[in-house]
């Protein structure tokens, strides 16, 4: 690597150290906690539509935290944060604009 | 926060427009695509799930959500001994950030077999892909007798997407294993692949899918032969990134397919 990346990996390797261990035992904790929760659900024969918000809440937090405090991306420069998330986020929206409502009108006509 | 000192580093070249070195923003980029590719398939399961209603088969009973959150929980256990192995990286601690490293593995092995015997228990009950041999001696259970001519689209979207997710896994095992171990791991990989190989019966589909593991130690041959070198802090963060996508991914999979199609008597 040149001096700018090693700078650069080095400037990140010292960004870590700040971080004390038991914060990510915190959030492995939380994680594990919301995948019990999610569990305990699926044993309570809950209205699919109400159960599939909920899954789907529980998922986009836990993804959070994962992206946010094991993948460090919380304490990332702000352009690297806004482009990355924008981008997936965005195309994800694309997809579900054009997927779901059509999935929904197969259902409502009946399509065999 | 790290924004500031951005255009501080010295250098020859232009300064980082991401603020990071030139890795971890590659790894970055091929997450960013693979995300599309497991959104892409997670769709077309979510779209079979909700167009066809009651139809779907709910092939998941208390025993296979059982086994789904013990893989999850390997799987989260596996993030967390992930930047643990990361931190020691940081600290200069080799010998625990092997450990942590292989720790990791440990978790992702756990979750592949987990994985392994709840496809087979599928694929036994009926649930299978045209591709796949027939199990021999084995009835395909009553209420999946006709799923695969009925609802063709839970085997082919099922199988894809949670194969996918199997090799990402199986990968990042491997990946995983060489910087931890570089050269070293190469004939232990190779025993993984005659244990997976030979351990497996013939009609299993990990009976081929175990060739995978001799394509990565083909591979790794190579690379290690061209580019030997000491993987430092920054390589260990990037393969973390990998890692922890995998993980990620998974918080999607277990609820939309096993905790939305389950059968709980």
């Amino acid at each position: 690597m040149d001096t700018t990346q090693i700078a650069l990996a080095e400037r990140a390797a010292e960004e870590q150290r700040h971080h004390t261990k038991a914060l990510f035992f915190y959030v492995w904790g939380a994680l594990l906690a919301m995948t019990a929760v999610e569990v305990y659900l699926t044993y309570q024969n809950m209205e699919p539509v109400k159960m599939l918000t909920i899954l789907l809440g529980l998922s986009f937090v836990k993804a959070a935290l994962i992206i946010g405090y094991f993948m460090h991306l919380k304490y990332e420069a702000s352009i690297m944060k806004w482009a990355t998330m924008c981008s997936v986020v965005g195309c994800l929206i694309i997809m579900t604009v054009f997927f779901f409502w059509d999935a929904l009108r197969i259902q409502t006509l009946g399509v065999k | 926060m790290a924004d500031s000192a951005v255009h501080d580093i010295p250098s020859v070249y232009e300064p980082s427009l991401f603020g990071t070195y030139s890795k971890k923003i590659g790894m970055w980029l091929f997450l960013l695509s693979d995300s599309l590719t497991f959104g892409a398939l997670l769709y077309a399961y979510s779209y079979g799930r909700i167009s066809l209603g009651d139809a779907w088969p709910k092939p998941f009973h208390s025993e296979s959500i059982v086994n789904a959150t013990i893989m999850t929980a390997f799987l989260l256990t596996s993030s967390l001994t992930m930047v643990l192995a990361v931190r020691a990286s940081v600290d200069r601690n080799a010998k625990a950030q092997t450990l942590w490293l292989l720790a990791t593995m440990a978790c992702g092995i756990g979750f592949i077999v987990l994985h392994g015997r709840e496809w087979t228990k599928l694929i036994a009950e009926g649930l299978t892909l045209p591709l796949f041999p027939a199990v021999p001696g084995h009835e395909a259970a009553s209420e999946f007798a006709n799923v695969s001519k009925t609802v063709p689209l839970f085997g082919s979207t099922f199988f894809t997407l949670t194969g996918m997710h199997m090799l990402h896994v199986t990968l990042g095992v491997v990946y995983l294993g060489v910087v931890a171990l570089r050269r070293k791991f190469i004939p232990i990989l190779l025993v993984l692949w005659l244990v997976a190989w030979l351990a497996t019966p013939a009609y299993s589909p990990f009976h081929y899918g175990a060739h995978v593991l001799l394509i990565a130690a083909i591979v790794i041959s190579i690379i290690v032969w061209l580019k030997p070198k000491v993987y430092d802090s920054s390589d260990v963060e990037v393969a973390g990134l990998y890692w922890h996508f995998v993980d990620l991914v998974w918080m999607f999979i277990f609820p939309l397919v096993y905790l939305m199609s389950a059968k709980i008597l």
